[in-house]
């Protein structure tokens, strides 16, 4: 298949960006996105062009480095994947695809693609841990029993890969479901209800300090995210916020 | 708490579960109209008839108003610096359109609000039909009735009120399930029945107020 890509070029964080056309022919429907942008870059390279910089790492959808807005949709049109994970097949012969970073004031671009997320750490610096000790004398973590709902719970918040396309889809450039998906993870667990109240404030904080944006529940955040962590993880984030104040 | 991202959102859907709450008390009052001018005189009179009190509830109501107003902008702005460079393509997926106008139907509420109070309270626009209130009715009260309806029989006067109610019905269909997530009641399963009852609260408030001046208009309350 061939596709016509328009692709955000921009030489460094002060350079003033633009969409460059490129085209991309013979795409096996059966390759990745990041493979096609593979051969776009060899076709540039050839021509002397500088390749399209674009972040990736594990290409199996776990480690939460790639990602790019596709067609108005970060990670692209299909639900709960990454940009790594999705297909050529996806798209038809003849489309158009408009390529973009993640934009946030917060995510400033470092090069074409590739954004600088380090305020992503900033706040889980800020509360993103439980200060529990473990060892001999105090016995294993696994010696607290946790209920399977809970457990559960837990997890399903603790599959965020960071990889920032909330923010990226949310009109307010906000980093709440990134955020609450830590808060709660850790707030339901014995190890991280001990720092609740100082986590989702320092948090929160920190979330502001960065740069982001709030939450005004538009819910962009969970249609876009690959690991469909749902905006219930946000409704738990203000609980525990309401439950600090007391 | 007055500075972090979610007590003002609290300050937020604190003050506007009052105005809700504010804004359906207002509409039953005023569904008074149906029964006729003994209905809306009587009400009007037993408002006024709590004297102090008015004052009191004004003034409240007044500074829900004003903090809701004051962060409604200010996390708007704050909103939209974190986000300074538009996207040249973006699709939206869950929001609505509703949710992305909040700003603009709340000014709008705003600007109808000051008109309401000019037009209805403080008897500045159309002083040729307010006069007719001074004019007390059979049992010696203000005929609120009568200024209603003369008023609303104005296409124009009916249309500005009909076009501030989509205003209002636009804000509230994202505004009531917004706050109770914000109030962090809601989870997985019970957020998309929220969105629908909120909407339905929605669409109720403003068929009911809308039905005033199109009864009126249509003949079906005549003074
Ligand atoms: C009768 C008047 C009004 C009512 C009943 C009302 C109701 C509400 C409600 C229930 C919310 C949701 C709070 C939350 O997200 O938790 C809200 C949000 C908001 N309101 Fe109002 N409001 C009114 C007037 C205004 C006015 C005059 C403004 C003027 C600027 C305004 C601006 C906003 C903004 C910016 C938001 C936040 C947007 C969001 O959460 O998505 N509102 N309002
Ligand atoms: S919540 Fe989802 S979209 Fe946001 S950083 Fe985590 S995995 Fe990515």
């Amino acid at each position: 298949m061939d596709l016509t890509l328009y692709v955000w070029r921009q030489d460094g964080p002060d350079a003033k960006g633009k969409l460059e056309q490129y085209e991309a022919k013979n795409v096996s429907p059966d390759s990745s996105f990041l493979e096609m942008m593979d051969m776009v870059n060899e076709d540039l390279i050839n021509e002397g062009i500088d390749p399209v910089e674009l972040d990736n790492d594990c290409r199996e959808g776990i480690c939460g480095t790639c990602g790019c807005v596709i067609n108005g949709i970060p990670h692209g049109p299909q639900e709960e994947t990454t940009t790594c994970q999705l297909h050529m097949r996806k798209f038809s012969d003849g489309d158009s695809l408009t390529i973009e970073p993640w934009r946030a004031a917060a995510f400033p671009v470092v090069k074409d693609l590739v954004v600088d997320r380090s305020a992503l750490d900033n706040i889980i610096q800020s509360g993103g841990y439980t200060s529990a000790y473990t060892g001999e004398l105090i016995g294993e973590a696994n010696n607290t029993l946790i209920s399977k709902p809970i457990a559960d719970y837990s997890m399903d918040a603790a599959a965020c890969i960071g990889c920032g396309a909330c923010v990226a889809a949310c009109p307010n450039g906000s980093a709440m479901l990134f955020t609450s998906a830590k808060v709660a993870q850790l707030a339901v667990l014995p190890q991280g209800a001990i720092e609740a109240a100082e986590r989702v404030n320092n948090m929160t904080e920190a979330m502001l300090n960065a740069g982001f944006g709030n939450c005004t529940n538009h819910y962009e955040c969970e249609a876009a995210c690959p690991q469909g962590i749902s905006v219930k993880f946000i409704a738990k984030t203000n609980r525990e916020f309401i439950k600090a104040l007391a | 708490m007055l500075q972090s991202s979610i007590g003002r959102k609290l300050v937020m859907a604190t003050t506007g579960m009052c105005l809700v709450g504010f804004v359906i008390v207002h509409l039953l009052g005023n569904s008074s109209i149906f029964i006729g001018a003994d209905g809306i005189n009587a009400y009007a009179e037993h408002l006024h008839a709590l004297g102090p009190i008015v004052w009191i509830f004004r003034i409240i109501l007044l500074s829900l108003f004003g903090l809701h107003i004051f962060f409604g902008i200010q996390l708007t702005l704050e909103n939209r610096a974190a986000r300074p460079i538009d996207y040249n393509q973006k699709k939206n997926i869950r929001t609505s359109f509703g949710a992305e106008t909040m700003i603009y139907t709340g000014l709008a509420i705003l600007a109808f609000a000051v008109y309401h109070l000019f037009h209805f309270t403080m008897h500045v626009t159309n002083p040729e039909i307010s006069a007719s209130v001074l004019p007390l009715d059979a049992l010696g009260r203000s005929d609120v009735f009568t200024m209603m309806v003369l008023s609303f029989q104005k296409f124009f006067i009916s249309a500005v009120y009909a076009g501030a109610m989509v205003t209002l019905l636009l804000h509230l269909s994202h505004g009531v399930q917004s706050l109770f997530q914000t109030f962090g009641v809601l989870n997985g399963n019970t957020l998309p029945i929220m969105e629908k009852i909120a909407r339905a609260a929605a669409i109720v408030i403003f068929v009911g107020f809308v039905s005033i001046p199109v009864s009126i208009l249509l003949g079906l309350i005549n003074i």
